[in-house]
C-alpha cells in the first residue's frame, strides 16, 4: 500500500509538469460524458418518462456507473494499456521485483485527468441525490457506498481480465471496449429496457446490472426481492476469477525478447 | 492533380491495412447500434407522445451512423501531421513542390475512406437482415438514394475541410489536445451524435441548422430514411457547398499566414 501511494504521488507529480495540457484534458473530461448527461435530459424532456423511469431515477443510475467507472478508469489505467508492456517486453522487469504483478500493473499509469470524469458524476449524482424522493437513513448510504465500490470492482476486474488476455494475444484487444466504454453506455439506462439477451448477458457473465440495476430497484423499492438487495455483494465476487485468470496468465507468460 | 491523387491513393492502401481492427470495430459499432435503438424503442414505446421522426426512421439513422462512422467523426486524427508540427518535421514538407493543404487534405479523405469502406459494408448488410424493427430498409425511391449518396459524399468534404481548421490551430497551440477536444464536445453534440436532431428542443435545432455540424452525418441520413424531403434536401446541398467553400477558403488562407510565420527549430 505504501509503495502503490508513493506511485501515485510520482505520477502526480510528472502529470502536473505539462499543467496546461492537464487542465484542458481534465475540462475535457468533464465535458465529453457531461454532453451525454444533457441529451438523456433533453430526451426526459421530449418523452417524460422511460418505461416508467423518471430522470431523477436514471440520474441515479447513470451517476453511480459513471463514478464507478472514473475512478476504475483511473486506478486501472496501467492494466488498459498493459498490451504496451507485453509487447515491447518491459513486463520483465516487473516480473524480477520482489513485489506482486498485479499491484506494479497498478501503479504503472495512474490518470489524474479521470478527475473531470469523476466531477461530472458527482454533479449528476447529486441532483439525482435531491430530487429523488427516498427518505434517507445512514444504512441507505453506506449501501449507496456499497454499489459504488462493487461497480468500481466489476471494471477493475474487466480491465484486468483485458489485460490478461494480452498474455496470449501479445497485441491488445480492441474488443475488450464493448465491456469497458460500450458497458458504461448501457449500464447509464436501466438495464430492465434492454432485451432478454442483453439482460442475461450483463447480469450473469459480465455483472453491470449487480451494480446498478437490481441494487436500485431495491433502494427506490420498485421491487421488494431480497435477492436484489444482495446482489452487490456478487459483483465483488467477480474480481476474483479475473484475477485468477490473471495469474494463469503471469505464470504462463512468454516474453517477446525485445 | 496528379500528386494529390497519389498521396490519397498511398494513404488508402495504408489505412485499408488494419483489417482485424475494422473487425473489432464492426463489432463495437454493432453493439452501440443495438443499445441506442432498445433505448430509443424504450422512449417509443411506453410514451403517449409522439415526436415527429418515427421510431422506424430513427433506426434508420442508427444504423447508417454506426457505418459510417469514420465519414463523421469528428475525433478521427492523424498522429502524423501533429508530429510533423510539434517535431519540426514540417521543414521537409515546406520543401516539396505541393500545395500542403491539399496534400494533408488527401492523406485525411484516404484515411477516413479507408476506414469507412472496412466498415459500412458488412454492417449496412447485416443491418439489413435483423428482425423488425431493428432492421435496416431501403430508401422509398431512387431520387431518394442519388440525393443521400450525393449529400454523403459532400458530408466526407465538408468533415475534411471542418478538421483542416483543427490541424492549422496546432500551428498555434502546438497541442493537439485542446482544440480536437473542443471541436470533438461541440461538434458531435451540435451535429447530432449523442441526441437525434428531431428530438432536440426548438431553439436548439435552430442552432444545429445555423452550424456546419449537422450537414456530414444528420443530413443524408434522415434524407434516406425519408424524414428529411426532397426539395429541403436540394437546398441542403447548396448549403453544404456553402459551407466546403467557405471552411477551405479560410482554412487555405489561414495555413498560408501560418506558415510565413512559422519558426522551425533547429535539431
Amino acid at each position: 500500500m505504501k509503495l502503490y501511494l508513493k506511485y501515485l504521488k510520482i505520477h502526480f507529480m510528472s502529470q502536473m509538469e505539462y499543467r496546461t495540457a492537464f487542465i484542458l484534458l481534465t475540462i475535457g473530461q468533464f465535458f465529453v460524458p457531461f454532453l451525454i448527461f444533457v441529451s438523456m435530459v433533453l430526451l426526459f424532456k421530449k418523452f417524460d418518462h422511460l418505461m416508467g423511469w423518471t430522470l431523477p431515477e436514471v440520474a441515479l443510475i447513470y451517476g453511480i456507473i459513471h463514478i464507478s467507472f472514473s475512478v476504475s478508469e483511473g486506478l486501472a489505467r496501467g492494466f488498459d494499456s498493459f498490451s504496451n508492456l507485453v509487447r515491447t517486453g518491459d513486463f520483465d522487469r516487473l516480473l524480477v521485483r520482489p513485489r506482486s504483478t498485479v499491484i506494479q500493473v497498478l501503479g504503472s499509469k495512474f490518470e489524474f485527468t479521470r478527475l473531470g470524469r469523476f466531477f461530472q458524476s458527482l454533479v449528476v449524482l447529486t441532483y439525482a441525490l435531491l430530487h429523488i424522493n427516498i427518505h434517507w437513513t445512514f444504512l441507505k448510504i453506506l449501501y449507496l457506498m456499497l454499489i459504488v465500490l462493487s461497480g468500481i470492482t466489476v471494471f477493475i476486474g474487466i480491465f484486468i481480465l483485458g489485460a490478461a488476455l494480452s498474455f496470449w494475444t501479445v497485441d491488445g484487444l480492441e474488443i475488450v471496449n464493448i465491456f469497458t466504454d460500450g458497458g458504461r453506455e448501457m449500464a447509464q439506462y436501466p438495464l430492465g429496457i434492454y432485451s432478454k439477451f442483453i439482460k442475461r448477458f450483463f447480469t450473469f457473465v459480465i455483472p453491470f446490472g449487480l451494480v446498478n440495476f437490481y441494487p436500485i430497484l431495491f433502494l427506490l423499492e420498485k421491487s421488494d426481492k431480497s435477492l436484489y438487495a444482495i446482489s452487490p455483494f456478487f459483483a465483488l465476487i467477480f474480481i476474483m476469477p479475473c484475477l485468477l485468470i490473471w495469474q494463469y496468465g503471469v505464470t504462463h507468460y512468454t516474453s517477446t525478447g525485445s | 492533380m496528379k500528386p494529390y491523387l497519389s498521396f490519397f491513393k498511398m494513404s488508402l492502401l495504408r489505412n485499408l491495412q488494419y483489417r482485424i481492427a475494422a473487425l473489432a470495430g464492426i463489432a463495437t459499432q454493432f453493439f452501440f447500434g443495438f443499445i441506442f435503438i432498445m433505448i430509443f424503442k424504450g422512449f417509443y414505446s411506453y410514451s403517449s407522445i409522439t415526436p415527429d421522426i418515427s421510431f422506424k426512421a430513427l433506426v434508420q439513422t442508427v444504423w447508417l451512423q454506426q457505418s459510417f462512422l469514420f465519414f463523421i467523426m469528428l475525433w478521427l486524427r492523424d498522429n502524423e501531421i501533429f508530429h510533423m508540427i510539434t517535431t519540426g518535421q514540417i521543414a521537409y514538407e515546406m520543401v516539396r513542390p505541393t500545395h500542403m493543404y491539399f496534400y494533408w487534405s488527401a492523406k485525411l479523405l484516404g484515411q477516413r475512406l479507408a476506414g469507412g469502406v472496412l466498415r459500412f459494408l458488412p454492417i449496412l448488410f447485416i443491418a439489413c437482415f435483423l428482425p423488425e424493427p431493428y432492421n435496416l430498409v431501403l430508401p422509398d425511391s431512387f431520387t431518394t438514394l442519388i440525393l443521400f449518396l450525393t449529400t454523403l459524399v459532400l458530408g466526407l468534404i465538408l468533415i475534411i475541410t471542418l478538421t483542416m481548421i483543427i490541424y492549422i490551430s496546432v500551428f498555434y497551440t502546438l497541442s493537439p489536445t485542446g482544440s480536437f477536444l473542443l471541436f470533438r464536445v461541440l461538434g458531435e453534440f451540435l451535429g447530432g451524435a449523442t441526441i437525434p436532431i428531431p428530438l432536440m428542443p426548438d431553439t436548439l435545432k435552430t442552432i444545429t441548422y445555423l452550424l456546419p455540424f449537422r450537414y456530414s452525418g444528420d443530413l443524408p441520413f434522415r434524407i434516406y430514411a425519408g424524414h428529411i424531403h426532397h426539395e429541403e434536401a436540394v437546398i441542403s446541398i447548396f448549403v453544404q457547398i456553402f459551407w466546403i467553400l467557405l471552411l477551405g477558403v479560410s482554412g487555405n488562407y489561414w495555413m498560408k499566414h501560418a506558415l510565413k510565420k512559422i519558426v522551425v527549430q533547429g535539431g
